[in-house]
């Protein structure tokens, strides 16, 4: 399979994307400005990465500008084939305001930007410690729609403790039921608030970021 | 003709506005202790060519239902001037 990851003014983490599915996971990468709309070189086997950053400086709101670039364009209507698509951070927040993901991401409880590492788990109780770094990360969706996520098993990822447990205590921005990332109904869209790019290198001293991208986007059984 | 059209983009009423809430606590330690709430919105301004008032109204709507607002988080009410 090939990635492409799309480059938007003001995204940040494109390069960090890049290092680690390619030099880090040794995949083939290109990248793509969203000035460009030609995905013609990717099947629906192949991975479309929105980054994280602050795309159009995130005017208006986060992500909203982003998603009527040339290249969303064709990235929504690839997600439409079945693509895949994964969306971290500013990437989960591009995806929510396509409509390619349900609900929306808005300031955190807190009002502080967070960046630092924290802890997630999935289905597998599996935990992964991952940094965060956003302001804008708080997961909103109306209870019936948090209740159809769950019972679907799309919310792929909460925050939680060092030994798993889901608990307030270990929310950095106050997200609804501790959502951390979701994907959509047909699987094919993840996004994502920490960055498992930012740790796939074993010199930055921790490599759980492998095991999310291989899980989520490599591997044929998706989690969960 | 050329029409101003305000539009007023306001978090919905049953979120968390952390920003809102920061300027409350500003206002108590002004004293301003009358301040029972505060709400943190937006106002666009737009200069919107159309042949009449509704028109520029029914194109500021488009506006912020397409970009300028997320009916998810935020509603929005449009006057023309």
């Amino acid at each position: 399979m090939k990635f492409g990851v799309v480059v938007f003014p003001g995204s940040n983490c494109d390069r960090d994307m890049y290092d680690a599915l390619h030099h880090d996971l040794g995949q083939e990468v290109t990248m793509l400005w969203h000035k460009d709309k030609d995905l013609s070189r990717f099947s629906t086997e192949d991975c479309i990465v929105l980054p994280g950053g602050f795309s159009y400086g995130d005017y208006l709101r986060c992500g909203a500008i982003a998603r009527f670039s040339p290249m969303m364009q064709s990235v929504i209507d690839f997600a439409k084939a079945g693509g895949k698509v994964f969306g971290v951070c500013n990437g989960f927040q591009i995806l929510c305001e396509s409509h390619l993901l349900p609900g929306a991401l808005l300031r955190n409880s807190h009002q502080q930007f967070v960046c630092r590492n924290v802890h997630i788990t999935n289905e597998t109780d599996k935990v992964f410690q991952i940094p965060v770094a956003h302001g804008e990360g708080r997961y909103y969706a109306d209870e019936k729609l948090l209740d159809q996520l769950e019972d679907n098993g799309q919310v792929i990822f909460y925050y939680c403790d060092e030994n798993g447990h889901v608990a307030p205590g270990s929310n950095p921005n106050g997200s609804l039921r501790h959502i951390a990332g979701i994907c959509n109904a047909d699987r094919n869209v993840f996004g994502m608030m920490p960055h498992p790019e930012r740790a796939c290198s074993s010199v930055l001293g921790n490599t759980d970021g492998r095991q999310i991208i291989k899980t989520l986007l490599m591997a044929e059984q998706l989690v969960g | 003709m050329t029409f101003t059209v305000q539009i007023k983009v306001m978090p919905l009423k049953e979120l968390l506005d952390p920003q809102g809430k920061a300027v409350m606590g500003g206002l108590q330690n002004l004293g301003l202790t009358n301040v029972e709430d505060v709400r943190i919105g937006k106002n666009i301004t737009l200069q919107v060519n159309a042949d009449s008032a509704e028109k520029a109204k029914q194109i500021a709507e488009d506006a912020s239902k397409k970009l300028l607002s997320n009916p998810v988080m935020e509603y929005f009410e449009v006057s023309v001037n």
